[in-house]
This record gives C-alpha cells, sequence and structure tokens, in this order.
C-alpha cells in the first residue's frame, strides 16, 4: 500500500442551474488569451447533446482514454508508444478548431466609427484565428443551451446507447440536464501516458494533473488521448494547456475558482486518499462496468489506523489526514454512494465526481401510472432515463445510480416529514440503507452546503517545496523566459510577439 | 577574387554557421524554453497537413540520415565493406532522389496550405514562412543535382563532397579546395543548406533536437512529480 493524497471534486448536478458562472469565472482568470480564445478549461453542457467539442464522447472517432488488451493490461486507445509515435508528424485523432468552434468577435468599434445611415450601424463578426469577416457563426462553446438546435443532431448524443431515444425528442417526454465539465485530474490520466516528451505530470503531495509549459514540445498527442478533451492547443504558443484546478488557491487553501464562485453552491473539494500501488490493477478492471467499484476500491478510509500509519510513513502531512475525515469528498462517494465518476469506462479513473441529477416525474407516470414509495415517485418514472445517468456516470450499470436517486428522494422525503409534518420517520431513512443521523447530514452537506462544507481543503506545505529566500524579489507568474512576462518585443528566438495586455481604458 | 569568395564561403562559413547552430541552439534551450516547440498548426486546418506533413517529414528524414551517413562516414570504411564510389553514388542518387521527391510534394503541400490558407496564414510568423520557402527551395537544389551526378557514375564527385564536409569537420586546412571545381548548383546547394544550419536556432526547426525517442523507453505510460525539494 503507498498512500496518495488528492483534492478531489464532486459537483452536485441536482442544484446546477446551468448559469455558466464557473466557465465565466475560469475563462477571465485562465484564458482569456490569444490561442486561447476558444478554449474553455471549464464549460457547461446541455445535456442531451453531443457536447464540446461536437462529439466529444464518441471514441471510436476521437481515440481517447485507454483500452484493455486481451492480455489483461492496458493502453492508449489511440496506441502502445510506437503507433502513438507514428502520429507525430500529423495526428489523426486530433480534432480541428472547428470541432471546438472558430473563436469570434464583434465589430464593435463600428458603432462608435459609422457614418450617418438609415439602418442603425451592425456589430458584424469577426474571426480571431484569421482575422476575417465571418458571415456566420457556425458554433459556440454552449451551443446547445437549454436544447438548442434540433433533436436530430442532439440525439447523437454517445448516452442514448440502450435507450430508446425517439420518444424522447417529443415534446411532451422530453428532458434535460446541465453537465458542467472540467480536467478530472485522473488517477490514470491518458494525457500524462500520451505525452512523448513527458511535460505532461500528476503531482504527487495533492494528484493536480499539470503541463510543465517549458518541457512541451507541442507534438499534441495528450488533446487526443484526453477521452474527455480538456487539453487544449494554444495555437499561438504551440503548446498544450489545460485546467491547472487553480493550484495556486488550492495551495493556499482556497477552492478553485469555478468552485468558489458558483452561485448554485453545487461544487464541493476534498481530501481523498488512495492506494497509488493499485492504479493500474483497478484501471484494468475486466468489464466496464466494474470501473466504477474498482475505483472506490482504492480509496482508503482516512479513519482506518492502518492506513493512517502508512500515509504517515508516505509523507502524507497531519493536515491532510484530518482534512480527508472531513472530507465531503469522501462522504458523498464513500459513506452515501451518491456520486459517481464520469464516464469510468475511459478507465482514467477520473478525480471530478458528478452526484446525479434528479428530475420531474415522466408524462407517462402523471397520466395516473405513477407508482410512488412514501409519497415520493418511483426514480424510473423520473423524466430523465435511468439508463442515460447510467450511461453517464457508471459505464451502463443502473443499480448504484438508482440507489443514489432513491437515497436523495429519500432525504427529500425525510426532510420533509421533518419539517413539515414534525415527524421523524426513521423508516424512510432505513429503507435506503441509511441512519437518520445519516440523512441530516446529507441534508447538511448537500442541500444547505455551508463554504465550509463545501470546501475542505488544507493548504499546501511550502516550506517543504520551496526555498523562500530565492523566491525573494522574484517576478511571480509569468510565460517562461524568466521575468520577461511574455509582453516583450519579438525577441531573437523568435518567441511568439503577444500583444501588450489592453486595459479597457485603452480599448474605449 | 573568386577563390576568396570560395573560400570564405565554403572553408569559413561552415565553422560560423556550425558555431552558431551548436551555440544559438544551447543559449535558446537555456533562455527561452517556452519557444522551443515544433509548432504545429494542425489544429486549425486538417486539411492538406496529413498527407503533407507525413510526406515532408518522412523525405526529410530519409534525406537527413542519407547526407549524414553518406557524408561524414570515412571512405576507408566504404572501401572495406566493399561499397564501390559508383555503388555508393547509385544508392544516393536512387534512395536521395525517391525522398527528395516524397519531401518536395510534401513540402508544396504546406507551402500552400501556409500561404493559401486564411488562418493559417494569419497564424504563421516570418520566420516560419521564410523556413518552409527556404526547405523547399533546397529540396528542388538536391534534385536538380541528380542529372549531373547521373553524369558521373563512378562517384569521383561524390568522393570530393565527402572529402570537403569530412575535412570540415576533422578540421583541416583546404577543405574548401576539394570542392574548387565542382558545379554550380552543389554549390548553392551546399551554401543553402549552410545557411539553414545558421537559422537553425531562430526557427521552429529546433524542434528536432526534441524528438521525443525517449519516450519509448520510458518506464510505463505514467509521471509522477514531487513538488518536495531534493535536500
Amino acid at each position: 500500500m503507498k498512500v496518495r493524497a488528492q483534492i478531489g471534486k464532486v459537483l452536485n448536478l441536482d442544484k446546477c442551474i446551468g448559469c455558466h458562472t464557473c466557465s465565466v469565472t475560469c475563462k477571465n482568470v485562465w484564458t482569456s488569451r490569444e490561442g486561447m480564445e476558444y478554449a474553455w478549461f471549464n464549460n457547461v453542457e446541455t445535456k442531451p447533446g453531443i457536447g464540446y467539442p461536437k462529439d466529444w464522447e464518441n471514441q471510436n472517432r476521437w481515440n481517447g482514454g485507454w483500452v484493455r488488451t486481451p492480455s489483461g493490461s492496458i493502453r492508449p486507445r489511440m496506441g502502445g508508444k510506437w503507433r502513438l509515435l507514428a502520429k507525430i508528424f500529423a495526428n489523426p485523432d486530433l480534432p480541428e478548431i472547428d470541432d471546438y468552434y472558430e473563436p469570434f468577435t464583434f465589430d464593435y468599434g463600428h458603432l462608435q466609427s459609422a457614418g450617418e445611415s438609415k439602418a442603425f450601424p451592425t456589430a458584424r463578426p469577426r474571426s480571431l484565428v484569421s482575422g476575417q469577416r465571418m458571415e456566420k457563426i457556425e458554433g459556440g462553446p454552449n451551443w446547445e443551451e437549454i436544447l438548442g438546435g434540433e433533436f436530430s443532431k442532439r440525439s447523437a448524443d454517445y448516452n442514448f446507447e440502450g435507450v430508446q431515444k425517439e420518444i424522447y425528442g417529443q415534446f411532451e417526454n422530453t428532458f434535460m440536464m446541465y453537465l458542467p465539465r472540467l480536467c478530472e485530474h485522473c488517477l490514470n490520466p491518458t494525457c500524462v501516458a500520451a505525452c512523448p516528451s513527458g511535460s505532461i505530470y500528476k503531482r504527487e503531495e495533492d494528484g493536480i494533473v499539470l503541463i510543465d509549459q517549458e518541457k512541451c514540445r507541442g507534438w499534441r498527442m495528450c488533446v487526443s488521448g484526453c477521452p474527455y478533451k480538456k487539453i487544449y492547443f494554444n495555437w499561438k504558443t504551440g503548446k498544450s494547456e489545460k485546467c491547472i484546478f487553480c493550484y495556486p488557491r488550492i495551495e493556499a487553501g482556497e477552492p478553485t475558482v469555478c468552485s468558489e464562485t458558483c452561485v448554485g453552491r453545487i461544487r464541493y473539494l476534498g481530501v481523498m486518499l488512495y492506494d497509488a500501488d493499485r492504479i493500474e490493477e483497478a484501471a484494468s478492471a475486466e468489464h466496464v462496468e466494474d470501473l466504477y467499484q474498482a475505483q472506490l476500491d482504492i480509496f482508503l478510509d482516512p479513519n482506518d489506523p492502518a492506513v493512517i500509519e502508512q500515509a504517515r510513513k508516505d509523507g502524507v502531512p497531519e493536515a491532510w489526514l484530518e482534512a480527508a475525515r472531513h472530507s465531503p469528498v469522501w462522504k458523498m462517494a464513500m459513506e452515501w454512494k451518491v456520486a459517481f465518476p464520469l464516464h469510468p469506462e475511459y478507465r482514467t479513473l477520473p478525480m471530478v465526481w458528478y452526484v446525479p441529477p434528479l428530475s420531474p416525474i415522466n408524462a407517462a407516470a402523471s397520466a395516473g401510472k405513477i407508482s410512488a414509495r412514501n409519497g415520493m415517485p418511483d426514480v424510473r418514472s423520473l423524466r430523465i432515463p435511468v439508463k442515460y445517468l447510467a450511461n453517464l456516470l457508471t459505464a451502463g450499470k443502473e443499480a448504484p445510480v438508482v440507489d443514489a436517486l432513491e437515497r436523495m428522494l429519500a432525504m427529500r422525503g425525510y426532510m420533509r416529514a421533518k419539517t413539515v409534518g414534525g415527524v421523524v420517520d426513521e423508516g424512510i431513512a432505513r429503507e435506503v440503507g441509511l441512519t437518520p443521523a445519516q440523512i441530516e447530514e446529507m441534508y447538511h452537506v448537500m442541500a444547505i452546503a455551508n463554504y465550509e462544507d463545501r470546501f475542505v481543503i488544507p493548504t499546501g506545505h511550502r516550506e517543504d517545496v520551496e526555498d523562500m529566500y530565492a523566491e525573494k524579489s522574484g517576478c511571480g507568474f509569468s510565460f517562461g523566459n524568466g521575468c520577461s512576462g511574455g509582453t516583450s518585443e519579438p525577441n531573437l528566438f523568435g518567441a511568439p510577439a503577444r500583444k501588450k495586455l489592453q486595459t479597457p481604458t485603452e480599448v474605449f | 577574387m573568386a577563390d576568396f569568395i570560395h573560400h570564405l564561403l565554403f572553408g569559413i562559413y561552415p565553422y560560423i554557421a556550425l558555431a552558431v547552430l551548436a551555440v544559438g541552439s544551447v543559449i535558446r534551450y537555456d533562455r527561452e524554453p517556452y519557444s522551443w516547440r515544433a509548432g504545429s498548426s494542425q489544429l486549425l486546418r486538417r486539411k492538406q497537413l496529413i498527407i503533407g506533413s507525413v510526406l515532408f517529414h518522412a523525405g526529410v528524414l530519409l534525406i537527413f540520415a542519407g547526407h549524414v551517413v553518406g557524408l561524414l562516414t570515412p571512405i576507408a570504411v566504404f572501401d572495406t565493406l566493399g561499397i564501390s564510389h559508383g555503388a555508393k553514388q547509385l544508392l544516393a542518387i536512387v534512395a536521395g532522389g525517391f525522398a527528395g521527391v516524397l519531401g518536395i510534394v510534401g513540402a508544396t503541400l504546406l507551402i500552400h496550405r501556409r500561404f493559401f490558407d486564411p488562418r493559417v496564414r494569419a497564424a504563421s510568423s516570418f520566420s516560419d514562412n521564410m523556413v518552409i520557402l527556404l526547405l523547399w527551395a533546397q529540396l528542388a537544389l538536391g534534385l536538380a543535382t541528380i542529372p549531373l551526378s547521373l553524369q558521373h557514375l563512378d562517384g569521383h564527385e561524390m568522393v570530393k563532397f565527402m572529402n570537403w564536409a569530412q575535412g570540415i569537420f576533422t578540421f583541416r586546412s583546404g577543405a574548401a579546395d576539394q570542392i574548387a571545381d565542382v558545379a554550380l548548383v552543389f554549390k548553392l546547394h551546399l551554401f543553402m543548406g549552410l545557411t539553414i544550419l545558421l537559422l537553425f536556432p531562430f526557427t521552429r526547426l529546433v524542434h528536432m533536437l526534441s524528438a521525443p525517442v525517449r519516450y519509448v523507453w520510458r518506464p510505463g505510460y505514467q509521471v509522477v512529480r514531487s513538488r518536495k525539494l531534493a535536500r
């Protein structure tokens, strides 16, 4: 057993209102730069839909993630090392920018400078890549917002596999949910495995997956390797970039920007302990339906004395062990089993988990065929098909999703009985395998969701990792090149000439 | 005067080019690691790149290997192995010609894409444009030497170039004299080649030095780094 700690994350989809505050704050902080206009480290998709980039879940097309070979080992779906290197001159698995969208701006200046005319001047779109006029905007980072577009296109959604999807095209039976997505900071990341330069790495201390920008050579294998398509090729600098899990904030014990700004309070951050020696074993599970359980099995109980002892030996700081015992991620993933990994069948062992959403009861059920329990509907009569959620979260295995939805319904039933009826109905709790105390805690963490319950983040130990004296008078964050900040004039070695940062007062 | 220029271009200039190549690459690797990348534009336009880039790289790599082995292997080695100069010349013409055609077809596709695709053109720097044009011209010059080489299949001209290249690398004086009487197209090809070496550290060509061969024997797939200071 080798104990490692990771800051894990859970998103409670039951409460996501699709406001995109996470995406916008993330964008403003990290990707509002030339070359990254099209990139969203965090984006929110409306499901069902093909998502962003288009059709990202279709691994027959993009070859992301891992496959299990007949011998029982795993290798990237793109191919083993030689096969992967053979793709280096031209990578057939790489999306084109149109698969994301062509980034655009509008000719705002024209609104001010246009001469007098009969018609109102308009601000027409212009490509941010070529600078040319775009007659029609063909796509965007959220092109299917709230079921935008026709069902025939949206229903290409991979998660409809095994679902009779035709009926969901009818207005009466339609359903939708939001899916905010960011880098999964996987335990078994394919991007790391696919990087020929070895520039992508997982941090031992907190599990954050980062790209060493000075070591990245722009071979772009990571973009294809990542099945979530959460690595973006910066076409200006020729290097790949990805969600950094706001590591400067995490190190300081603060939540990521997307979590901090989430107005729905759906995001949770907490420490998870896992057995690093069993990652490969878990990722190699024979059947994809077993991968969810396999990942649960390598998480280590922070209250187990043997785990604590080993964790101390492996250098996990005491504060992290303490945080692990209060981790909301542990509670939701392990204690209550209401959170699930996104597409475990990719075998990456992702560490951003999701609580499936409840939904209104479907048309058939409301037409009188309702099957109820404790005044709550059967989860199979909810609008969002269980199979759809299972395809998204458990590689198609429905039982765990059903259990989770029932527990969430039970939490509502229990609390309604308590606050409205004034009765504590222990039966509701027991029926879903929980105690009243657990239901109360679930309610506290998932429904009330106070700041300190959502974010239990121990600080990084800077004294262990940096010589602070050497940082004195340092230049802080810069784009490589020492203290030059990357905004200097074109230099001898052809570093791209970047535009100086414009302040709003200069623009207008 | 002509002798002086010849000596300057093929006796002195090689050392300048090689010195700039070596020192410039080291300085750039050390000082500007953020600028050290392959500079792929595949994201912006896939069209023409898949076929163009594969042909170009396959051709150029074959040619590069051919030139290194062909020019820098001591003649004595070929004599010991029993490979006659004529046979070596023929091999160079056939293999080099084949690879050259691959390379120039690929380069033509890449040039067309770089200059006529609005996205790729907008994202290209002066050095990106210059490098692909230079390489195309160099491939064309290289292919243009084939008709001349076919006139002396015994390989004696080729031996001159081997003596010159090996003379440069072994610091022998008078290396340039070895190729004093070769045809102009050869001289142009040599000059252009040296110029590419000179410009190498200032362009995207440096990605060659980072060819990720180590990936193949990297243990396992995963990379984990610890932030802890090595004490």
